[in-house]
């Protein structure tokens, strides 16, 4: 009924429009809900997907991923090598939404603002620490030169926004909240921004990629699931992200919606702790302590590898939004290893425990988060079911994830659940973090929660990264991912799949990098 | 009277003091910011230096008197999630908060406290039964339950509120009010609905034992005896004097609403401060949990002294026993 009124209403309002107004095309307006807020909109102050996320509207980078994570021109219409440690960048010709046009020098000041941001706890310079220094060619040239030969320039560059630098010099991230500052190339221009509950943009009739889809664009924050889907479902919003797997079935089947959804680049893994001599969680069946650590044993890593049913777990438990793996990166990537498939054998896997010495199996405690993951509470459920079943006995303890980092830190953690991006499309991003051994000075194995250390597989990484051309690099880390499946360090269950929802009438463009934005939303007509 | 006020200030300024010092403490058994915080792959050298920059090295004691200097100055440091004084934080999303709480509060007296009171005046009446079964009712729905039908009935079916989230604001003081649009207000109806629920039940039933006990007392029964018109004893001997438990009750309420609104909260997507409180934890983002408890506790005390404040004022009996000491 209401419904009904609505309609009629609009077609009132649309004919009127017609008659009464030379036909200039209509307003198209674009309601967006989206999870998490960003925390501020200067976009260099943390290394976030949302902030990131949100920076995209207003900023353009110089180097940006296409839908399947692949590098392409952002800001530089074109790069080339000039020698090992030498990058050379061509900008376009594009204007700031203050109408000011952008030369090198706001690249070169961009690239070095984030390292002048002192109060972040997720500096962006990660990104930048590789360039020694920037030399400016001309007003549309640039040279970036790196310290050592380093691959990897353009992922890091892709997380970079470029600033006005006269619009923001001297700017803290505290002056951004009123919106100081944020002078952009890209699609849309800022309205207004009231943290934590939506932010409104209009379009930049300036963009240097085309008059951008929508007029007008609002982005709203709505972090619970069922509000984000209920928004959607009565019209409050036009699209969303991060569809609750529950609801999948029925936005699907009915036509008013579509729903799209891609494979992103987090996978979700099992560290288990290899690396040390005993590990706190690991016991004998009556409880006692064993001798040793299983979990150093390869073949007890293996055995867990075939014990776990991924198909299942995919099928049944994340609503087919999971893609299983014993990959560590996917495969359009990098150092995909196309013999490693994931493969279900308990029986495999039992003989396997035996020749470890272990018929009877042993007692494990396993930890996983319960507020970070899709579905990771019963996910991680089911894993230990599936090591009970071989008989790995497996307590399972299911925790926010500020209590399984403060554990991890306290030496607890034997085996957890947990997930990594691959932004960099390459293998080297998961191994340095996850698996290389723990080095400070070089910055490796921060997060080698395994405590799994193999100096020959970091040599043949470290190696890899020094090839700068693309087809050879792929082929060394072929070879280091063929290792990292025969050694199990740490045991992929599979990459997470992303989902969007929008009215009828709205194309997705469905991405791998987990960031929604307006861009990726365009109507059909 | 003076010598009472200062002995109320002495004593809320103390349980603020003691409470803070608590949270300040219990923090620490929280987990440690940096892990939660840092992105995994932040260099060990900026590490180190956030660590020392947040403060975080230096011994738990030491940052509790500098914290202490700090807030007697006003402040409570920066956010280590937003990277700007945790007092603006909280400050950003305190209109979000008031506003739905004003709401909720304002419709539970005015719903509450009539019917109430009818069913305390006649409580044989089938009316009074009713209201009573009804606030049994309202006081066993939960929030998320009773926000979960509003939003499928009144946004998902029927289209005539917006589902959640909150309004556009305008800028008022300084701060974002959405109370000033009709569009804003729209947003706030379902989840001061839902919270009012369960006030207005409560309100209900202590308006109704406080009207049914007064209503007994030998002074009602004089006054009917002296024939005075019952309307005038209605409101004038047994409103007043069973208004007062309502009032005590009322202050802690709102003190309740503004601090630990969550569920509401969260079931409306609002992006109020008791979902601040709990992204804080999640987060470990200390100087806001701390902030934020210094500043329920304050609002807590000031409740509280300003019931006791009114109570002087509306009962006689309160206000000789203040000036007799």
């Amino acid at each position: 009924m209401a419904k009904t009124t609505h309609r009629r209403l609009a077609a009132l309002a649309l004919s009127a429009t017609l008659a009464g107004l030379p036909v200039s095309g209509l307003a198209e307006d674009l309601k967006l809900g989206l999870m998490a807020p960003a925390t501020t909109l200067d976009p260099h102050f943390t290394n976030a997907g949302q902030n990131l996320a949100l920076s995209a509207h207003f900023f353009d980078t110089l180097v940006t991923t296409d839908a399947d994570g692949k590098f392409i021109p952002g800001l530089a219409e074109s790069w080339k090598i000039i020698d090992d440690t030498t990058w050379e960048f061509r900008l376009r010709e594009a204007q700031f939404s203050d109408g000011t046009p952008l030369t090198a020098e706001d690249v070169k000041w961009s690239i070095n603002r984030p390292a002048t941001i002192k109060s972040s706890t997720a500096s962006l310079t990660i990104y930048t620490k590789a360039i020694a220094k920037m030399e400016i060619v001309d007003d549309r040239t640039l040279r970036v030169i790196t310290e050592k030969p380093y691959p990897l320039l353009l992922p890091d560059l892709s997380n970079i926004a470029i600033l006005s630098k006269k619009a923001a010099d001297g700017l803290l991230t505290e002056d951004f909240r009123t919106g100081k500052g944020v002078v952009g190339t890209g699609p849309y221009e800022l309205v207004s921004y009231d943290p934590e509950n939506r932010v409104v943009m209009k379009a930049n009739d300036d963009f240097w990629g085309g008059k951008p889809d929508w007029d007008n664009v609002e982005l709203r924050f709505l972090p619970n699931d069922s509000a984000r889907l209920s928004a959607l479902l009565s019209g409050n919003v036009d699209a969303i992200e991060n569809v609750p797997s529950t609801a999948l079935a029925s936005l699907r089947s009915n036509a008013a919606f579509s729903v799209e959804e891609k494979t992103s680049y987090r996978f979700v893994f099992l560290f288990l702790d290899s690396g040390r001599e005993t590990t706190p969680g690991a016991m004998a069946n009556d409880g006692s302590a064993l001798d040793s650590n299983p979990l150093a044993d390869v073949r007890v890593r293996q055995a867990i590898n075939l014990a776990i049913n991924r198909d299942a777990i995919a099928a049944r438990l994340m609503e087919g939004l999971a893609h299983p793996t014993t990959n560590i990166v996917l495969k359009s990537m990098d150092g995909y290893v196309d013999a490693l498939q994931p493969t279900y054998d308990p029986e495999r896997a039992k003989e396997l425990l035996a020749e470890a010495g272990y018929p009877e199996g042993f007692r494990l405690n396993f930890h996983a988060t319960n507020n970070r993951l899709m579905n990771d509470a019963k996910v991680s459920q089911a894993v230990a079911q599936m090591l009970t079943r071989v008989g790995i006995r497996t307590t399972l303890d299911s925790v926010p994830f500020s209590v399984i980092t403060t554990r991890y830190s306290q030496g607890e953690i034997s085996s957890a659940m947990m997930s990594w991006p691959v932004p960099t499309s390459e293998a080297s991003f998961p191994f340095r973090a996850l698996i290389a051994c723990a080095d400070k000075e070089r910055g490796w194995g921060l997060v080698n929660w395994g405590h799994y250390c193999n100096p020959e597989l970091d040599a043949m990484m470290a190696e890899a990264l020094t090839v700068m051309e693309p087809a050879k690099r792929a082929d060394a880390l072929e070879a280091a991912v063929a290792v990292i499946g025969a050694e199990m360090p740490i045991v992929p269950l599979y990459f997470q799949v992303s989902t969007w929802a929008a009215r009828d009438g709205i194309n997705i463009a469905a991405r791998a990098d987990e960031r929604t934005s307006a861009r990726i939303f365009s109507t059909s007509e | 009277m003076l010598s009472f006020l200062v002995r109320r200030l002495f004593g809320g300024s103390l349980v603020i003091f003691v409470t803070v010092t608590l949270v300040f403490f219990s923090v620490f058994v929280l987990a440690n910011p940096v892990d939660v915080l840092m992105s995994n792959t932040t260099d060990p050298a900026e590490r180190e230096a956030a660590i020392a920059r947040l403060g975080l090295d230096r011994p738990v004691f030491e940052q509790y008197f500098h914290f202490l200097w700090n807030a007697a100055h006003g402040d409570f440091g920066n956010s280590f999630v937003y990277g700007k004084p945790a007092v603006e934080v909280i400050a950003e999303r305190l209109p979000a908060t008031l506003e739905l709480g004003l709401l909720a509060i304002a419709a539970s007296v005015i719903i509450g406290v009539p019917l109430g009171f009818v069913a305390g005046m006649k409580p044989q009446s089938p009316f009074s039964k009713a209201i009573m079964t009804g606030s049994i009712f309202g006081f066993s729905v939960p929030y998320f339950w009773a926000g979960l039908m509003l939003i499928s009935v009144f946004a998902v079916q029927l289209n005539w509120l917006p589902s959640g989230g909150r309004g556009p604001t305008t800028s008022f003081v300084g701060l974002n009010w959405s109370l000033t649009s009709l569009e804003g207000l729209s947003y706030l109806v379902m989840p001061a609905l839902t919270l009012a629920l369960y006030k207005i039940s409560l309100i209900v039933r202590v308006t109704e034992t406080s009207a049914r006990t007064v209503n007994r007392q030998d002074y009602v029964r004089t006054a009917h005896a002296r024939g005075v018109p019952p309307a005038r004893v209605a409101v004038v001997h047994v409103f007043k004097n069973a208004i007062l438990p309502v009032i005590t009750v009322l202050g802690i309420e709102f003190g309740t609403i503004i601090a630990y609104s969550v569920s509401v909260e969260t079931v409306f997507s609002y992006p109020g401060m008791g979902k601040l409180l709990i992204d804080s934890v999640i987060n470990s983002d200390r100087p806001v949990i701390i902030a934020y408890v210094c500043m329920t506790s304050f609002i807590f005390v000031t409740a509280n002294f300003l019931v006791d404040l009114i109570y002087a004022v509306l009962d006689p009996r309160v206000r000789q026993s203040i000036s007799g000491t």
